[in-house]
Order: C-alpha cells, then structure tokens, then sequence
C-alpha cells in the first residue's frame, strides 16, 4: 500500500514537473477557468437580481449548492484526467502496455496525469462556498462541517466514478463519447441548483439512474436545515455522501470488466 | 476572389468529414437547452412582477441559442498554430493572397459548416417538440436571416482576432479562454440579455457581443421590431469592421516580428 502510494506520487510529480515547464500557459489557463466559471455565477447573480428568489430558494442558498459541486468536481477532474483521455490510449494500442505491467490498470490511468489547472476551478468554487458560508448564518456543528466535508469528498468519487465509466465504454466503441458530457459536465450544470427545481422525470433520472442527488442536494439539505420539497426523510441527507465511495466501487467492477472484453486494435 | 472562394470550398470539404461528431454534439445541446429551460421555468414560477420577456421568449431564445452555439465557440484553430509553431506559416505569406483575408476565410468555414450542421437539426427537434416558435411576421423572419449573417461575419472576425493572437502567444491559451466567456455572458447565451440588470442595458447594447447572439435572437422573437432591424444590423456591421481593422492592424504588427525558422 505505502510502495503503491509512492509510486503514485512519482507518476504524478513527473506529471507536475510537464505541466510546469509551461509555467506562464499554465497560469493562464488557471486565471482563464477562474474567471469562466466566475462570470458563469455571475449570470445567476443578475437572474436573482431579477427574479429575487428561486421557488423559495435564495441566492446563498443556491450558491452552498453550486459551490460543493464545483469543489467537488475540481478535484475529480484534477485527479480523474488519465480517465477523460483515455479512449485515445485504446485507439493507439497504447492499452496493451499497461498490460504487461505488474500494477493494476485503474492505477496506472489514473496515475498518468493530475491536472493542476483545476486549481482556478477549486479556486472559484471554495471562493462561492465561502461566500455562502458566511451569508447564510447557519449554526455550525461539528456533524455539519462533517457532513459538508464528508458531502464534497463523496462527490468528488461520484463524478469520478462517472469518468471510469465513460473511460470504460470506449473499450465498446474505441472512440471518445462527447455524449457522456450530459452527466458529467451536464451533471455539474444541473447541480449547481437544488434538483427540487426540476422537473419531475428529470430529478428521477438524476436521483435514480445517475444518482447525482446524493452529490450536494440531499446534503445540502440538511446543512441548510431544510427539509426535501418532495419528501425525502432527513436520514437520507445524512447517508448521501457515503453514496459517492459505493458508486465509485461499482465503477471499478465495470472497469475490470471491460479490461476482461479489451481485444486490442492492434495499430 | 476566386482565390479566396478555392479556400473557403477546401475548407469546408475538409469539416464535412466530421458529421459524427456533429451527431453527438447535438445531443448534448439537447441535454444542455432542456435544463437551461426548467431553470428559466422555475425562476419564472417564483415572481409574478411582469418581465421584459415572457417564458414563451425565453425557452424560444434558449433553443436559438442551443442552435446558434458554435457562433460562440472558438477554439484555437490548431491547424494555425502548428502552422505558426513549425515554421509553415511563411507559406502562408509566399502566397498571392492578402494573409488577413485568407485568414479570415478559413475562419469563416469554421463557423459556417459546424453551424449548419447544429442549427438545423436543432431547429426541426426544438421547433416540433420543444417550444422554439416561429417568427410572428415574414419580416421578422427576413430581418432574422439578414442579422445572422451579419452574426456569423462577426463571429469569424472575433475567431480571426484569436487566431492572430497566437503570433505572440504561440499557445494561444490567455485569449481563447477568457474571450469566449465574455462573449458568452455578453451575448445572450448564459441569461437573455434583456433580463439583465436595466442599469446595465445600455452598456451591454453598446457592446459588440450582443451582435453574436441576442441581436439576431430578439428579430427572430418580434423582440426587437422589424422596423427596428436596419440599426440592430448596422450595430453589428460597425463592430465587424472595427475587429477586422484591429486585426489587420495586428497582422502587420505581428508579421514585422515573425522569424521563420529555416529547415
């Protein structure tokens, strides 16, 4: 475990050391994905200007939601990239020497790459969350800082988790499937508001199919001290989080079933 | 002209090769114009005070602008930068051609196939089951059509500039990153434009971003009257001449500075 951890960290200070040859594209692209997703909040600033509430949900409120996502996904697209790239791996035949080598595959991808200009993402997430924190004026427990922390790291596996099944897919169909952008990025897009807001097929999908609710609402919910429009018991919220690992764990299975079904190209 | 003409046909023969990933992008435009709708619902569901749009607007705006996208999405042209990367581009300046026209053609395909190959689709699925009306008049229809092609010149100027901006950067990260997202908050892509803050409507409408979208967007609705087309069109042009000066004006700049590495 402690060899496989510091194999882990040697893969990805060689990763590190890439990125940071190119130090001034580097800090571009990070102020160029702080200052996307800060004009994205912008937006829903000047729809609260207007409309003053969301079906009875304020603009902090709202904001708690959109910041645990964007945390949460800033981590898991930091250390989930090797995933995202790699139906080119299958494509080049480059597969095949992960093979051969005496660790398991899911390591190795997810050894290849740690992107480190998800920072002006992480950045611009902690930045509303903060900002949520402080205008909300809720009673800070510890079981609630918990559940917040607990909440974001679950999230963060559930969208990873998301990766290695798209990752996975690509042993079917070789090529890359901008289609699973729906749940991921789309995923992203739908949470940084409370699912209550959706329609009903709609939140059914994301609570069921992909269960994205378990991500930052139901959490959210009970952070907020609110309890579920539709219904939902409080217990929920507070086993949400855990949801995050298990997906991710399932995940890992469909994976190991893939590498099963991988016939190489052979280019 | 017929020079320029050749380029723009090899260029498009060139991105019709890729229909599949056309195929899937719609999808997740799909995917993306239906939340974008149930957001724009429930915020209208919370407030009865009478807005400067109605709901129907909104979700019609929506799917245009699901439809319209790819006038607002500029990547860098990778072509160009290898070309300015290896040393190809002194091919580019050995031709007979003005660099900034052929340029500017190259760019104008990019835009032009990829938003055929969206809009209609999009159209026929948005229009038959989703909400996206019809324009209230023939004249607003044909007000419509003349502001989109003002758009998509305005487009491949801003996608010119960007391509230029890589004879400094070579990656040209800085300003493909943050342009595209000023331009989507600004042109009506993220909120409508009219439901921004009424302080703030005269500094947006004076801005160019809003040629790119919400220009053509309000003439389609009726939002902007027939009547009223020939300034919002003259808007656009103006801006489309201001950014192709600018960019002749840095093409020579850049040029003066331009090493080409031998081999």
């Amino acid at each position: 475990m402690v060899e496989t951890l510091r194999l882990y960290g040697r893969y990805i200070g060689a990763s590190v050391r890439g990125q940071m040859q190119y130090r001034a594209s580097f800090v571009l692209m990070s102020i160029g994905q702080l200052f996307a997703t800060g004009m994205e909040f912008l937006g829903i600033w000047a729809l609260f200007y207007r409309f003053s509430s969301l079906v009875g949900w304020s603009l902090p409120e709202i904001a708690l939601f959109y910041g645990m996502i964007h945390c949460a996904f800033a981590f898991a697209d930091g250390f989930g990239r090797g995933f995202d790239v790699f139906p080119s791996m299958v494509k080049t035949g480059d597969f095949d020497r992960l093979l051969v080598r005496p660790r398991s595959t899911v390591f190795q991808v997810a050894a290849r790459d740690l992107q480190l200009m998800r920072v002006g993402r992480l950045t611009q997430g902690l930045l509303v969350l903060l900002w949520a924190i402080g205008a909300l004026g809720i009673t800070w427990t510890v079981a609630r800082v918990g559940l917040l922390l607990a909440a974001i790291a679950g999230a963060a596996c559930f969208f990873l988790g998301l990766f290695v099944l798209q990752a996975t897919l690509s042993f079917w169909t070789i090529e890359t499937l901008e289609i699973c952008n729906i749940v991921t990025y789309g995923g992203v897009e739908t949470a940084e508001f409370p699912l209550s807001i959706y329609r009903t097929w709609f939140r059914w999908f994301f609570t069921l199919v992909v269960p994205l609710a378990c991500a930052n609402y139901y959490p959210g919910l009970a952070i907020l001290g609110k309890p579920d429009p539709a219904g939902a018991p409080e217990l929920i919220s507070w086993l949400a989080p855990l949801c995050g690992p298990l997906f991710l764990g399932v995940s890992m299975l469909v994976w190991r079933a893939g590498v099963r079904h991988y016939t190489s190209t052979g280019s | 002209m017929r020079g320029y003409a050749s380029f723009l046909a090899a260029r498009i023969r060139v991105l019709l090769q890729y229909r599949a990933a056309a195929l899937a992008g719609f999808g997740t435009q799909l995917f993306w114009g239906l939340i974008r709708v149930m957001i724009f619902e429930a915020f209208y569901r919370s407030s009865t005070a009478a807005q400067p749009m109605t709901m129907d607007e909104v979700r019609s705006y929506i799917w245009l602008g699901q439809a319209m996208l790819i006038l607002v999405m500029w990547g860098p042209d990778t072509d160009l930068r290898d070309m300015i990367r290896t040393g190809g581009v002194a091919y580019e300046l050995l031709r007979p051609l003005d660099v900034y026209w052929v340029w500017f053609t190259r760019c104008l395909a990019q835009r032009t196939v990829p938003l055929v190959f969206r809009a209609v689709p999009m159209f026929v699925v948005a229009g038959l089951f989703l909400g996206l009306g019809a324009p209230p008049s023939p004249a607003s229809a044909v007000a419509w059509l003349g502001a989109t092609l003002a758009a998509i010149l305005m487009s491949a100027a801003f996608a010119t500039l960007i391509s230029l901006s890589l004879l400094w950067t070579i990656s040209g990260e800085g300003m493909c990153r943050i342009l595209p997202v000023i331009c989507w908050v600004l042109s009506g892509l993220i909120v409508p434009l009219p439901l921004y803050p009424d302080w703030a409507q005269r500094v947006i409408m004076a801005l160019p971003f809003r040629g790119l979208a919400d220009t053509p967007f309000r003439l389609y609705l009726g939002h902007i009257l027939p009547s009223e087309a020939l300034p919002a069109i003259a808007h656009q042009l103006v801006w489309t001449a201001a950014m192709i000066a600018i960019g002749r004006l840095m093409l020579a700049r850049g040029l003066r500075r331009v090493v080409v590495q031998g081999g």
